[in-house]
């Protein structure tokens, strides 16, 4: 019963979604306030349908009813509670209808967050996305039904994937979804202010904070699947250039270039086509990873099981809002003002470079993934890209991105002056190359990867406090006061561009020192790696609630100090009778022990990895920090449009841009 | 010239589009054999039904031939074995076939509960080293080998009856008329 | 009886001296470098995002041991990949090749730079021509009046 009503008020959705998606837009065009009225009412009723669509499969899932086929294939009834929910989002119709159900959250935020708008502009924003909804309705709809009934029913559900059975599964996917699904507001208002005409600076300052937190829940979700590769996978790895984390991985690479664009066009009125623009890019790409993981063109551990019909839908669905974006934005964007005048070296040209930098990046991550496509689909035969072709181009062209998070900041509006810029950059340049090319031989080895890592991480260390030390010696007040007396907006950008810094520095560290040693180990046995001992204190059998483990003690110290206790462990689980590793991690500031359980041996003995990781948490400390500077910077103050009171004075001689 | 930057992104998407079409039609992790237009590898493996007596390539220069790589382990290999036994029946092209990383019983048994044996001749690749010698990475895979014992076609995965009556049937004939 | 003790005592005390050095997987930790540093440029067929040094499959288990054999007889690294690339084609080379038909790949991103560059080049020179206008008395009340009204 309850998988009907799901699955009828997804049908209902649809319809609603459709009423959302043409009346406003119409509405707008023609302006008839009635038509462009329906915009909020559909938005919030599309949300509680979705929401109830939603919430009876998690039910479904919860209460273990295997007479829904997608419920038998992705759960299992000695499956915890937490991951039979989470399980929800395990498999290809559950995570596109949580894909529909965060894409009204969005949108019925939008309805709560936009009194400040013109009428014709929100009617469009919302006629947009009810547009974009009616699509991935659709697809559920039709080709793609979590509710499918299974009869007669399954005795008992073929499980979650045992690697999915973890809190990372809970927080992960979620997350992700909110910053991909998050730029579609981005790119409706985009799309509303091409239809209407009107892009100037308060289109910018509108789509700012929606913008920068889509991006920081993008920021948020990359991290943490990052993170839970690491502690999941046993081998210590954390990002492998696998096509689906591409596909996530581009859209903040233009999303980031999307934040420091509308900076600009809020202030100074520029580059509104290359803004708008970007905005378009940032959803296409979002949607494209969406192809690209359910189409099964691409090979990657992430895809969901594939279905070519499935690609074509989601191909023709590309086609109509990409192409249509992109056909809008040529017919539009030549009538777009130019706005404010800069010189060569200013702040604006600089972001124009970090824009620069930040597109060809994405665009070359998309041209390694894309690539083995490219060459079977014309017949040149079949090639792999993996990592060593992301990392040799990847790191060149964020370099330079890097090194202007230094320069730009402190550089002018409209003109800089390169003497003084030098001037004041260049105690942190040459501590920077100072520390690149000596710190390296001090913890042991230099290679041109770790000094440039190291150069780069100093740079935005430095720099960063020294543009704090600027900002906050300018008036007599207290500390606090002249913290607080800082805009909130300058905090965000400090902690992020800071966080960049600390995420180079975790990076280089762990990549360049980083030591492992494969052992065999009896009870007793010691290891010694990078002046840490690992005894290994024998393995014992244990039960989990659908498991069964095999699970090790190894005890950690470091000059006969107690450091820590590993637990690493080789897990049956018994629905799919699938073996899977967990690694035993002791984490600190200073660096990760690792220990990985491989197999018994012949003679009694266990094959064990151990691993020693510096800094490696820093790689998520600083994103953690990024995302906290995209939050500062999106509650500042400007943003809230009932506070604003500024009088403004005639200034002689100020510029008509 | 901006009229052409401005087209840009919706030509370079069109392009793409294109592409991504094309790509739905192909399976990205089918490896194509670099063997094909070369020599078969040469190998002597003891035979399944007699492991004193073996069997190598060598005795097959002046014929075409089918070469299955099987596995009693493996799943496709069960969808694979009524298509390979009508096969054998009609006699249109000798079948012989590699025991893939298995043991001896458990293949015979295999066979036996299969509903018969279509191979002249299996042999035994216990450590997988001649399976790696013809780059085998998926079983089932076949191999189809010409009078002067060069491989003139791969098939990875399951042969079916429409691949067999469209592609290597055909082919076996004229490479037979060479 | 204080002696026996004591002796009890002392010959409890070295067990733990006794644990031993873990000895490692490998037979030959020097080759096994070899191994690993070929083993992290090839790719798993089987798991195929994975390399060689990575994957648990028995495919990439079996090429290891073949690695390992070929290593053990003194192959150089070239010779080892050119093995495999004649078994299993380019597509097991984890670092694509530089071939004709990868020209595009490699060069790609820096021709990307290079127009972006340009472009912005052009752009940033297009925009110091725009010459800007100052505003008199008159105009500048007028843009205060304004301001003013709307907030």
């Amino acid at each position: 019963m309850i998988p009907e009503i799901g699955h009828f008020a997804l049908i209902l959705a649809l319809l609603v979604a459709v009423v959302q998606g043409v009346f406003p837009i119409v509405g707008a065009a023609k302006g008839n306030v009635a038509w462009m009225a329906l915009a909020k009412p559909a938005a919030r009723t599309q949300f509680l349908l979705v929401a109830a669509a939603f919430l009876s499969l998690a039910y479904t899932f919860a209460i273990k009813d295997y007479s829904v086929l997608y419920v038998a294939s992705n759960s299992n009834s000695k499956l915890p509670l937490q991951y039979r929910v989470a399980a929800l989002w395990g498999g290809h119709e559950g995570s596109l209808l949580l894909w529909a159900f965060i894409l009204n959250v969005w949108t019925v935020a939008v309805t709560f967050f936009s009194k400040h708008l013109p009428q014709v502009t929100r009617a469009r924003i919302l006629g947009v996305m009810g547009l974009i909804s009616v699509g991935f309705l659709l697809f559920l709809l039709t080709v793609s039904n979590p509710f499918e009934r299974l009869i007669p029913a399954a005795i008992d559900g073929r499980d979650l994937n045992p690697l999915l059975q973890d809190p990372g599964m809970v927080f992960h996917p979620p997350m992700l979804y909110m910053g991909y699904v998050g730029f579609s507001v981005a790119f409706a208002f985009a799309i509303a202010a091409l239809l209407g005409g009107e892009l100037d600076a308060a289109w910018a300052r509108w789509s700012r904070p929606w913008t920068t937190l889509a991006w920081v829940f993008l920021t948020i979700g990359i991290m943490a699947g990052s993170n839970w590769a690491y502690y999941e996978l046993g081998w210590g790895g954390w990002w492998f250039w696998d096509a689906v984390e591409n596909a996530s991985f581009m859209p903040w690479l233009v999303g980031t270039a999307l934040i420091h664009s509308l900076a600009v066009t809020e202030k100074r009125g520029s580059f509104k086509a290359w803004t708008v623009l970007l905005a378009i890019g940032a959803f296409s790409l979002s949607l494209l990873g969406t192809f690209l993981v359910r189409s099964g063109v691409l090979t990657s551990v992430h895809a969901f099981a594939t279905d070519p019909e499935r690609g074509l839908f989601i191909l023709a669905f590309l086609v109509i809002v990409i192409g249509g974006s992109l056909a809008l934005f040529a017919w539009r964007a030549s009538s777009v003002g130019k706005g404010g005048a800069f010189d060569v070296l200013s702040r604006e040209s600089f972001l124009l470079g970090n824009n620069v930098l930040l597109v060809v990046a994405a665009g070359s991550v998309l041209l390694g993934t894309l690539y083995p496509l490219f060459l079977d689909t014309l017949g040149l035969g079949k090639i792999s890209v993996g990592p060593p072709y992301f990392d040799s181009v990847f790191a060149p062209l964020m370099a330079p991105a890097v090194f202007l998070m230094g320069v730009g900041p402190i550089a002018r509006w409209k003109k800089a002056e390169l003497p003084e810029l030098a001037l004041r950059l260049r105690w942190a340049f040459f501590i920077s190359l100072a520390t690149a090319a000596l710190l390296p031989l001090w913890l042991g080895h230099w290679t041109p990867m770790i000094g440039l890592g190291l150069f780069l991480a100093a740079w935005v260390l430095l720099v960063s406090l020294q543009t704090l030390r600027e900002r906050l010696t300018v008036s007599h007040q207290s500390l606090p006061e002249r913290i607080r007396s800082v805009p909130l907006a300058w905090w965000g950008m400090w902690f992020a561009h800071l966080g960049i810094g600390i995420f180079i520095l975790g990076v280089t560290i762990v990549k360049g020192f980083e030591t492992e040693t494969a052992v065999r180990m009896k009870t007793g046995d010691v290891a010694h790696l990078s002046g840490f001992a690992f005894t290994f204190d024998g393995v014992k059998s244990i039960e989990g609630p659908n498991y069964i483990a095999a699970q090790g003690t190894i005890n950690v110290t470091k000059n006969g100090k107690a450091i820590a206790t590993l637990n690493p462990s080789k897990r049956i689980y018994t629905v799919q009778n699938m073996p899977m590793s967990e690694a035993g991690i002791a984490a600190s500031l200073t660096g990760d022990v690792y220990a990985s359980l491989g197999e018994k041996l012949q003679d009694g003995a266990w094959s064990v990895r151990i691993y020693y990781k510096p800094m490696v948490d820093w790689i998520w400390g600083g994103c953690a920090l990024m995302a906290l500077g995209g939050l500062l910077a999106l509650s500042d103050r400007r943003y809230r449009a009932a506070k604003r009171k500024a009088v403004y004075q005639p200034v002689p001689g100020a510029v008509a841009a | 010239m901006k009229r052409l930057l401005i087209l840009g992104p919706l030509i370079l998407f069109v392009i793409l589009a294109g592409f991504l079409a094309v790509g739905l039609h192909k399976d990205p992790s089918e490896v194509p054999s670099p063997l094909v237009g070369k020599p078969a590898p040469q190998f002597s493996l003891p035979r399944l039904d007699d492991a004193q007596q073996s069997f190598s390539p060598k005795e097959m220069l002046g014929q075409v031939w089918l070469f299955n790589v099987w596995a009693s382990w493996c799943a496709a290999c069960r969808e694979e074995h009524p298509v390979l036994l009508e096969l054998a029946k009609t006699n249109a092209v000798p079948l012989y076939g590699m025991d893939y990383k298995d043991t001896q019983e458990a293949a015979q048994k295999w066979l036996q509960n299969g509903g018969g044996n279509p191979y002249i001749h299996s042999v035994m690749d216990e450590t997988g080293r001649v399976g790696i010698d013809f780059g085998v990475y998926g079983v089932p895979e076949t191999y189809l080998i010409d009078k002067k014992g060069i491989i003139r076609y791969k098939q990875t995965g399951a042969i079916t009856t429409k691949l067999l009556s469209d592609t290597i049937l055909p082919l076996v004939k004229r490479l037979q008329a060479e | 009886m204080r002696h026996y003790l004591v002796l009890i005592l002392m010959m409890l005390l070295p067990t733990s001296l006794l644990a031993e050095e873990a000895k490692p997987l490998a037979i030959d930790p020097q080759l096994e470098i070899q191994v690993h540093r070929l083993s992290t440029e090839l790719r798993c067929l089987v798991c195929q995002n994975q390399t060689l040094a990575d994957s648990d499959a028995p495919l990439a288990e079996d090429l290891r041991v073949e690695i390992r054999e070929m290593a053990a007889k003194g192959k150089s690294d070239q010779e080892i990949i050119d093995y495999l690339v004649a078994r299993y084609g380019d597509f097991v080379l984890y670092r694509p090749p530089v071939k004709a038909t990868t020209v595009l790949l490699w060069a790609g991103p820096f021709l990307l730079l290079l127009i972006g560059l340009i472009g912005l080049v052009l752009i940033l020179r297009s925009r110091k021509q725009i010459i800007a206008t100052p505003l008199n008395i008159d105009e500048s009340r007028k843009v205060a009046e304004l301001l003013n009204k709307e907030s």
